[in-house]
């Protein structure tokens, strides 16, 4: 018997119990396995392999550095041991698979390594999850130099030249002649998202916000199935609310979870993959004759953006609540809304919250410390978070740029809000005229914004310059 | 909205009846031969100097499909009424006449209106590039059946070798898909291909459901997205900077298509087709002009041998002798045109010509329309 939402308290509690049991094992198992089954296969040998082990590795160690189990050199409980054990053999498990040779690649894309270098690495991760754990976790202080470890690998994955170097670095390792390596080698899958969670954790654990996590509901939380490709990126207290939640399957989350999932397939494999084959790219911004066919271009690329994000979204959401944990949402009808900072608040509104909590709001603290004018503050945090989110999606010029478009853009909204805010007050009365403005403003925010994606799409300026000439005619 | 198990499942019961009911309407109304003549080309987005093909669609804005209402809806043929003082030519053949590595200005129909040709009588000569990139003379028909419907004054028609033996004609998907056309050709010309020939398609019951037809409707969806991209760009074909040339050392193999010298069977060839196609142009109302189109003379190693990679000396020169003696037999307009064009003017196969040897054979081809308008 499967427990509704009528279903009485007394008689569901023991089976919701262990229905939340379930849920909390089954997600952290599928969490796991899906570390190792989304990631794309890659010319580095059995590289499949070994970058969802890092991502694990790595997960595990930031969970030591932020858990208070080896702060004291108590040594770990039970439960930890257990978690431990499960990840393990769950490595070691998919390693195994290479002597089944039918079921060789039924969950890594290649291969795997030998069983005996996955133990080396296992190992090796227990010990410096160990260290972690006693040298950062005894001095929260330290969380700093873990984040910036952690930055500074994110760097690597996003600056190309170092990318490729590190590339080279692998291929050597694996016994590859470094001279192929390209920054394409390297497809680690998730990582800027999984490195986000892992650093929400440090800065909470840091600033003593971090609820205690057992090794399992962290894992859970960093490498969470559903939302590893594209996120949303979840806060650690929420995500633990939800998961800790007691949890019994029924039909209404079940059936929105397949609405959402439904909504995102169609966005993503219906609209916008149809899309894609109009949105401006490289090849068709330089061969596009004419203002007006590259303004289809862009608007193409405008909502194909959208729709694809939005669709992984819906997808992610849709996929978590099935299982009860509500992530955040990450759109919020943004092409919309009237202005670019309420734009701001409704697009990729995880990432902008992320960067909101660990950067702009510190730096803007910090900056009013010091006395700076309240413009040049909005002027430096705006734009530098900005720029931050652009080169997130990769250190190039043409995402820093694309970050500047909209810092800039939020600096001047922020002005001329608060230079208007007395006239628009008085206007309250005029509803009709209010609205006007309104869609005036959200006509004028979306094409601020879709010229803004020229940047985002194209990989230099001087083609995204050639663009802009040609959609005004210049 | 709460929605219980049961309810759920009726939901489910009824998108599952639902979606069989469509694919049964689906497959018993066949709905895309109709769907394949709404064409947003000629209405929203200009319509397309070549027919569709492509194998890079990403890079060239262009696909290939087999559905040939879709693909004569895209082209600008379908777009242009015939005026009064028009003198409509249709160019028929293969990737030579379609123009590989040829952009719209330098194939040939783009070469012949370029020159701004007028009849004696005065009318404008028009060229439509009709060409697909398929040696076949039973696809020229199937496409000549289609295009007979756009008033030609003249067909010209460009042949070569390759695409005459008669046990290759059905051996092309695109005549394989439409099985049904090239069957009603073979009935009603007595052609000797057989309409029972396993390489016809008869799509099952399942392939004609909306599931089946998934492709057909995607390329249909694809086909009319591209337009857009055509209209701003005139891309039609992605050419690479760099190909590899054809080939002009050779083998020495006396063989082509499995027969040996001394003698090329006329009954190898499929000159049936060719009188096939003379009867519809005929009915049409429009003369026909046969080309035997340029091929590469190689003076590589070998070239004593075979002409190119495609002929061996001996099947070509008998070739162009049957050739010459069947359509003389029948009255048709030939141009032989065999040696036209050197052999630095051709691309990366020994009937694909430059921007140059394309001109070259356009002002050959010239001088005759204008005789015959």
């Amino acid at each position: 018997m499967l427990a509704t939402e009528t279903s009485p308290p007394a008689a569901a509690g023991r089976w919701a119990l262990d229905q939340a049991q379930a849920r909390s094992i089954g997600l952290f198992v599928l969490s796991v396995l899906a570390v190792y089954a989304l990631q794309p296969a890659m010319p580095i040998r059995q590289m499949d392999f070994w970058l969802p082990t890092a991502s694990l590795a790595l997960t595990v160690m930031v969970w030591a550095a932020t858990s208070s189990a080896f702060a004291t050199h108590r040594r770990p409980d039970r439960a930890t041991l257990t978690d431990a054990a499960l990840i393990g053999g769950i490595t070691l498990g998919i390693a195994a698979l290479r002597f089944v040779e039918p079921l060789s690649t039924l969950i890594t894309r290649t291969s795997p390594p030998a069983v005996l270098s996955v133990s080396a690495a296992l190992a090796i991760t227990a010990l410096l999850a160990v260290a972690a754990g006693r040298i950062i976790g005894l001095r929260p202080a330290w969380t700093t130099a873990l984040v910036i470890a952690l930055m500074a690998l994110l760097f690597v994955l996003k600056y190309e030249p170092l990318t490729q170097a590190f590339a080279a670095l692998l291929r050597v390792a694996q016994g590859q002649s470094a001279s192929q390596a390209s920054a394409l080698d390297v497809r680690w899958l998730g990582f800027s998202y999984i490195c986000f969670r892992w650093i929400a954790a440090l800065r909470e654990r840091a600033l003593g916000r971090l609820p205690a996590m057992s090794l399992r509901e962290f894992v859970t939380y960093a490498v969470f199935a559903p939302a590893l490709i594209a996120g949303p990126i979840d806060r650690p207290e929420r995500f633990l609310k939800d998961l800790r939640a007691s949890f019994a399957f029924n039909w209404p989350d079940a059936t929105e979870g397949v609405r959402r999932i439904a909504v995102g397939a169609f966005k993503k494999f219906v609209l916008a993959d149809w899309l894609a084959l109009l949105a401006l790219n490289e090849v068709n911004a330089a061969q596009a004759q004419g203002a007006g066919w590259m303004w289809l271009l862009v608007y193409a690329y405008a909502w194909r953006i959208y729709l694809d994000f939005g669709g992984y979204t819906d997808m992610a959401i849709g996929v978590a609540r099935i299982f009860g944990v509500r992530l955040p949402e990450n759109f919020n009808r943004p092409y919309l809304k009237p202005n670019l900072t309420q734009f701001w608040n409704s697009w990729h509104m995880s990432l902008a919250q992320w960067f909101r909590a660990y950067y702009f709001n510190p730096l803007t603290r910090a900056l009013r410390m010091r006395a700076w004018a309240a413009p040049t503050i909005i002027f430096v945090g705006q734009v530098t978070t900005m720029v931050l989110i652009g080169v997130w999606h990769g250190v190039t010029l043409n995402f820093a740029l694309w970050g500047l478009w909209h810092g800039v853009g939020l600096f001047l909204h922020n002005r001329w809000a608060d230079f208007a805010k007395a006239r628009l007050a008085a206007m309250q009365e005029r509803p009709r005229l209010q609205g006007a403005i309104s869609a005036a403003g959200a006509l004028l925010t979306f094409h601020f914004v879709a010229l803004g994606w020229v940047w985002f799409a194209l990989p230099d300026a001087a083609l995204s310059l050639g663009v802009f000439r040609k959609l005004f005619g210049l | 909205m709460t929605l219980d198990a049961r309810t759920a499942l009726r939901i489910a019961v009824k998108a599952l009846l639902l979606f069989v009911a469509l694919n049964l309407v689906f497959a018993l109304t066949d709905p895309v031969p109709a769907l394949g003549r709404l064409s947003l080309y000629n209405v929203l987005w200009p319509g397309r100097a070549r027919l569709p093909y492509g194998d890079d669609p990403v890079r060239a804005y262009n696909l290939s499909l087999f559905d040939l209402n879709a693909m004569f809806a895209s082209h600008a043929l379908a777009g242009v009424p015939k005026r009064a003082d028009e003198f409509r030519v249709l160019l028929i053949g293969d990737s030579a006449t379609w123009g590989w590595l040829l952009r719209n200005e330098d194939t040939l129909a783009g070469q012949l209106n370029a020159m701004r040709l007028k009849t004696a009588d005065g009318r404008i000569v028009r060229a439509y590039n009709l060409g697909y990139p398929i040696m076949s003379l039973t696809k020229d028909l199937l496409v000549l059946s289609r295009a007979a419907a756009y008033r030609p004054d003249l067909v010209v028609w460009l042949v070569t070798l390759e695409s005459f033996p008669a046990d290759q004609q059905l051996a092309h998907p695109i005549v394989q898909h439409n099985a049904e056309a090239v069957r009603a050709l073979i009935a009603e010309h007595h052609l000797r291909s057989r309409p029972d020939d396993a390489a016809l398609l008869a799509p099952t019951f399942l392939q004609r459901t909306l599931v089946g037809q998934r492709r057909a409707l995607a390329d249909w969806l694809r086909l009319q997205t591209y337009g857009a991209l055509w209209a701003a760009t005139r891309i039609d074909q992605h050419i690479p900077e760099a190909y590899e040339p054809a080939q002009r050392d050779l083998d020495a193999d006396r063989s082509f298509k499995g027969l040996l010298p001394p003698a090329l069977p006329k009954d190898a060839l499929a000159f049936d087709v060719l009188d096939a196609g003379m009867r519809i142009a005929a009915d049409a109302g429009a003369r026909v002009l046969v080309v035997n189109e340029p091929i590469l003379v190689s003076t590589g190693r070998n070239s004593d041998v075979r002409y190119n990679f495609f002929y061996p000396r001996w099947a070509y020169d008998q070739y162009r002798v049957l050739l010459r003696d069947h359509l003389q037999s029948r009255g048709v307009d030939y141009l032989d045109a065999w040696d036209l064009v050197p052999q630095a003017e051709f691309t990366n196969s020994a009937v694909h010509l430059t921007p140059a040897g394309s001109r070259m054979l356009a002002e050959a081809l010239a001088k005759v329309i204008i005789g015959r308008g």
